[in-house]
This record gives C-alpha cells, structure tokens and sequence, in this order.
C-alpha cells in the first residue's frame, strides 16, 4: 500500500496537526513515512503545506511528484486549488468549505466551490460547523482528517490510535471529543462521496 | 534499537547527543532552527547539560564551539547557509588550527529561498577551508553522520562540515539509534600552540592541512555513504549528491534503468569512483541540491573528456530546488501533471501577525516620514521585512543581519537626510551593535528604530540575547540620552509616537527610538513572561 497526500492549508490553520496524527498512525503500524513541510517565513499568514508519504515500501522523495498525490487534502478552500497540478487523475480532493480571508483579493466563495467541483472526485466538508456540533471546535483539523480516511490506505482503527496517543496527555474527554470528529469527518464523506 | 519519528534537523540533533557531544551552539536560522530547539527539549540533553544556548550570532557561535573543541569536548555549531558568511572568519581558519575534541559545523542551505535573501552552497566554503563534508540523503544518514562525524574530525583533528538543504532539513522519517557514547573529558591540545595563528605557525598548520588532502579523499572513496550502483548501459552514468539520489530513485524505482550511479555523499569528492563513471560513461549527468559544485569540478577535473551534463548545460535548471518532476524531465521521463492551478486562485504572501506591534510603528513612521518623502528605510532581517510588502511599504532594503544602521549611515554620509534604520532586538544583538558604534563615532544623522518584541520571532520566537539590556546597550555605546526614545506602538498611541518620530527624524544625530511591545506569538510562553515581568519591561 502507498498514499501520497498534500495537506495545505494557511499558516497558524495548523495542518501539522493533521500530520502528526497520521504520522504516528503510521509509526506506530511499522509503516514507512517521510514528511515534509514548511517553516519560517511563509508561516506568518502565507499559504503552507506538507507532502505526507505513507507506505509499506521504502520512500525515497521527501515530496510528492507532480500529479502523484492520491489526495490533497486542504482545511482552506482555496488552497485546495493552489496544489491541483500534484493530484493524480484518480486522486481526491478533500477540502474544508470555510475561506480564511486574510487577503484583499480573495475571490467569491461560490466561484472557489465550483472550481473544486470540477475535479471528479471531490468533498467540500463544513469542517467547523461538524466540529461545533460536537462541541469542540478546535477538532475541524481532525473532521477533516476523518473526512480523508476512506482514500487513505490506513487501516481505520490505526488512525483512532493515533488519535490516542498524541492526545492521550490531554485526557479522555479530549481524546473522546477528537475520535467523535475523526468519525463525524468519515461518516459525511461516505455519504456524499 | 530505539526508532524515534524525527526531521532531519532532529537527527542531527539526535545523532550527535547519541555521538557524545558536550555543546551545542548556534543562532536561528530556517531551516536549520530546529537542531538546537530539539537539543533544549530533549531529557538527555538536559540531564548532562550540554550545552545548549542560543549564540548571539554564528560568530560567536562558530567560535564558542571551537572554543570547547580546543578543550577536548565535542561540540557542534549550527547555523543556516547565509549564517556561515557571518561565521566565516572563524570556520576558514578554523580548518588551520584544526580541532581537538571533534567539531561539526552544520549549515543547512536554502535552494529556492523558501526563507532566505540567496541560495549559495556551503559546500563552496568547505572546499575553499579544505575541510570534509558529509551530506546525507535522508535522515537516517543525518542521524549516522553527526555520530560519525565526530569520529572522523578526531581522526583527522580537523572540523567537519554536514551540509543538508531544506527539505531534509524539514521533513520528517523514521531513525533508528545508536548505542550511546560517552563524553570526552577536559583534555587539551598536544601541541599548546596548535590553536595559535601567529604567521610562522599558521604556515606550519597550512601545510599540514595541505598534506592530508589526500587523506580526506581516501577517506572519502572508503565511506560507505559513498555509493556506486553498477549499470550495463554506459551511454549515460548518473552522479547525486545527498538528497538529489532520492529524486532519481523516486523516478526509477518502477522502471527499467540500467545506468551506473554514483552517489556522493561524503568530500572531498570520492576520486577512485568519479574516474571511474567518468572513465566507462560516454557523458555523465549531475545531479545536486543547490549550486552546480560537483559539476564545475569535474568539468575541468578528467583527462578523458567524458562530457558532463548538468545544472550548466540546461539539463538541469540553473537556479532553485530539485524535485522529483525536474530529475524526471532530466533523465527524459514524462512528467503527467494533474490539472492547473485555475486562475482565480490568489497569491497568499506571508503577511505580520493581526495585533503585531511592528505594523504599529511602521504606521507612525509612514507618517512621521511624510514630509520627507520615501525612499529612505533601509531595514533588516526578521518579521518587520514584511513592512517592505503593502499596504505599509515602509521600507527600501533589506540586506544581511545589522545592514539596517550601517547603510542608513552611509546614506546619510551621501547627503539623504534623515536615513533611518529599522532592526529588530535580536537582530541588533546579532550584528546591529557594531554599526551603532561607526555611526556614534561620527555623529552620523540617523534615526535607528529598533522594534524590540522580546524575542527572535521569525524563527519561532527563540530567546533574544539582550533582552533587557538593548537600552543600557545603547547608552552604553555613547548615544545621547536624550535622543534614546522607549514607547510603546499602539494605536491608541499613534499620535504620540508620531510626534517623537517627527522629532527625532529632525535632530541631526544618532537618535534611537524603541517601540517595545511582546510579540503576539509568544504570549503563551510562560517562562518568557515571567523574564519580561521580572525585567520590568512590561
């Protein structure tokens, strides 16, 4: 099995949350895995992502080959887009449906939503509102990381045990609130993939 | 043995804490910050205390470490590729005292600027001190270098430089461990003037450098970081470097490719194994991370005039970072893009934070300069860079580390009055001090803003050298109390810090105003809150 995904996202949104998750899902399942991701200047507020590499081979590349991404995987609808020519034909994208408008130019909501909508296999998930209605909004990284799962070639259960330990010092409630998310994110991508 | 999931600035880390290290030094720098972040968390690290502070620059840096090199310990100094021309007057001449306990010094280089003012190849600097170089290829190799870096520097009583790029440097695998080392104890110099660069010795020390070149290299053609894969088909023969093997591999690893490859990945380069791919190839591709270094070489380096293609040639782009689609049209592969990237997405340049203090004061000195006109902000190297981005377009350079003070001052000698500088407080720890002093000797009429948040924030808000100090700094170096200005920007200040900015741009002197407020991003650290409260800086 091999997954390549590209998260992105805007800096300070917190992606590498979504990283860390999936990273010791991996880790911990003996799966081989290199992450890349960006640090210094382009974290204040600029557009950031990270290449995640998952597979039960060697990985030799720590980025993903142009049109080699299984799924891009994005908590900013317009930065979904930004990393389009990396999809693979047959790959996913799976985006959050709520803008980060930090920009003066950012473009009408509606016109984002319908360029995604032209690629074949698509999921525009309202991550936030799924992760108020669990009450716990801080967990829309991990809606969406939920969101992702049925394209990701993990086992499920290894993602609910990466959920475990990483937030396993904060207590069972919080692992609770974010296992609640990581299904929420699932259950809504089955029913509208 | 232990697996630990790291970033390739991790394993470094790890690697030499694993290898008995005694010191850590450095200053911030992306993409090599996080090597001495990870050390001043790390239980091991803590419960031997290493050293593990932060430098005021790479100088220091560079220098402490050869310092505690000298003693006998082993110690490491990390920096980012621009840092080693901060450093360099040390490091070159470290390669002619050379080391006693073992020393790595680290530079993490940028190739296509993710966050740096250039892109040049600290494997230059190596080859012109003459010293060995390790470059890993993931982070398992960065982990086995900085162990085994140790061992080769004291063999050889000589500094080893680990060069690694960006996307080693920030991308996370899986590393497994070493069994770990002791430290060295205090034990000094055999010879009590290795380390003493006066003429006569230094000659002495120059020729012995010179003598063991060839040992570097035997060295190099032994290291099993070096690598030759056999290949039938001749008309092509393949050298990477480091990271740039991944990029092949990630091309090939499906396909029929029956070309030799060299992997180089310690130098000097291997000589034995570059002649023979030279020697048995028609013409040799070469692939690297960063400047055609290998290529330039070889072009003027073989008797048989194998052609050599590469970056310099066009096979290869002249500037910016490799990627597997760049190897992939290189080695005459299709590349099968997914689609464009539409044109209604927008360009997100990085931007300072809502609530920064530095918009406050570069929105007071837009104003306070309007009477003279623009064109005359040089500034420097940190978050504030971004007031050069609108809608502030407050500022006219930005340069190296302390460039601010000293162009502004040599503008200003130009005749453009008033000339300000803006520096951030841990820049103008770094290498602001020294400028201070050329202007405060000739009275030059410049006004210095030194926007002091606590901390050095675009790296991630590590500590700042002079916290609590840059006032009695300033003072100290001789400007005139009256014309040092603390405030704090805000906009419910706005008015008031207008009016001090208007003030000083007209006194025909050094004048330093200090907006002082904590930068937002590091409001949840505790341990600084409590230093800036106990400084009474708040």
């Amino acid at each position: 099995m091999k997954t390549d995904i590209v998260l992105s996202g805007v800096g300070g949104q917190g992606i590498l949350s979504i990283a860390a998750t999936l990273g010791t899902a991996a880790l911990e399942n003996n799966l081989h895995l290199k992450q890349s991701e960006i640090h210094g200047m382009s974290q204040r507020g600029g557009d950031v992502q990270s290449s995640m590499r998952i597979s039960d081979q060697d990985i030799n590349s720590d980025l993903i080959p142009l049109g080699g991404a299984d799924i891009i995987l994005s908590v900013e609808p317009m930065e979904a887009l930004r990393h389009l020519p990396y999809l693979k034909k047959t790959g996913w994208v799976v985006t959050n449906a709520t803008p980060f408008e930090n920009i003066p130019d950012y473009p009408a909501i509606e016109d984002i939503h319908a360029e995604i909508k032209k690629i074949a296999n698509h999921i525009i998930i309202d991550a936030d509102a799924i992760a108020a209605e669990i009450g716990s909004r801080r967990s829309s990284n991990i809606v969406m990381l939920g969101a992702a799962s049925p394209f990701i070639e993990i086992p499920y259960e290894f993602l609910e045990d990466g959920i475990r330990k990483i937030f396993g010092r904060k207590g069972d409630d919080v692992v609770n609130k974010n296992l609640e998310a990581l299904a929420a994110g699932r259950k809504y991508s089955e029913e509208n993939r | 043995m232990e697996k630990l999931l790291l970033l390739g600035d991790e394993a470094i880390a790890q690697g030499a804490i694993d290898g008995g290290i005694s010191g850590f030094y450095g200053y911030p720098g992306t993409p090599s910050t996080e090597i001495l972040e990870y050390v001043q968390h790390n239980k091991e690290a803590i419960a031997k205390n290493m050293h593990r502070e932060w430098s005021a620059n790479e100088k220091t840096a560079m220098e402490s470490a050869l310092g505690m090199s000298y003693a006998g310990k082993r110690a490491m100094v990390t920096m980012k590729h621009v840092g080693l021309n901060v450093a360099a007057d040390a490091f070159v001449n470290s390669a002619v005292t050379g080391a006693n306990g073992g020393l790595l010094v680290l530079c993490a280089d940028d190739p296509s600027m993710h966050s740096s003012q250039n892109e040049q190849d600290s494997r230059f600097y190596a080859k012109f001190a003459m010293i060995p170089v390790l470059e890993p290829t993931n982070q398992q190799e960065a982990y086995d270098m900085a162990y085994y870096g140790f061992e080769l520097s004291e063999k050889f009583r000589i500094p080893v430089m680990i060069r690694i790029t960006t996307r080693l440097a920030h991308s996370r695998a899986g590393v497994v461990r070493k069994a770990v080392k002791p430290e060295n104890g205090i034990k000094l110099p055999e010879d009590p003037r290795q380390f003493v660069l006066l003429p006569a010795i230094a000659r002495r020390n120059y020729a012995k450098l010179l003598s063991v070149q060839p040992d570097f290299e035997k060295e190099s053609e032994a290291s099993p970081f070096n690598t030759y894969t056999e290949g039938s088909d001749k008309k092509l023969g393949i050298i990477t470097c480091g990271i740039a093997q991944n990029y092949l591999l990630e091309n090939i690893v499906d396909k029929e490719f029956n070309h030799p490859v060299l992997k180089i990945s310690q130098y000097p380069i291997p000589r034995k194994q570059v002649n023979k791919i030279l020697e048995e190839c028609d013409q040799v591709m070469v692939i690297e991370d960063g400047y055609p270094v290998v290529e330039e070489m070889l072009k003027g380096y073989q008797e048989k005039g194998t052609k050599i293609i590469g970056r310099l040639d066009g096979t290869l782009p002249r500037a910016g970072e490799l990627d597997p689609a760049v190897v992939a049209k290189a080695i005459g592969l299709e590349v099968n893009a997914g689609p464009d990237v539409p044109s209604i997405v927008k360009q997100r340049p990085p931007a300072m934070c809502v609530g920064c203090g530095h918009i406050d004061a570069y929105t007071a000195l837009n104003e306070a300069l309007a009477e003279y006109g623009t064109g005359r902000v040089f500034s420097d190297i940190g978050c504030y860079t971004l007031g050069a981005l609108p809608p502030y377009n407050a500022i006219n350079s930005c340069v190296d580390m302390g460039a601010s003070i000293t162009m502004a001052k040599g503008a200003a000698d130009a005749g453009l009055i008033p000339a300000v500088a803006v520096i951030g407080d841990s820049t103008f720890s770094h290498s602001g001090i020294t400028g201070l002093i050329d202007a405060v000797s000739e009275n030059s009429p410049i006004t210095i803003i030194i926007s002091d948040n606590f901390t050095t924030g675009m790296t991630g808000g590590q500590d700042s050298k002079s916290l609590g100090r840059i006032d009695d700094i300033v003072k100290g170096v001789g400007v005139d109390p009256a014309h040092i200005r603390v405030l704090k920007p805000s906009k419910a200040n706005m008015d008031e810090v207008v009016a001090i900015m208007k003030e000083e741009l007209a006194y025909q002197g050094v004048s330093v105003i200090i907006p002082r407020r904590q930068c937002i991003q590091t409001m949840k650290n505790k341990a600084l809150g409590e230093k800036i409260k106990a400084l009474g800086l708040k």
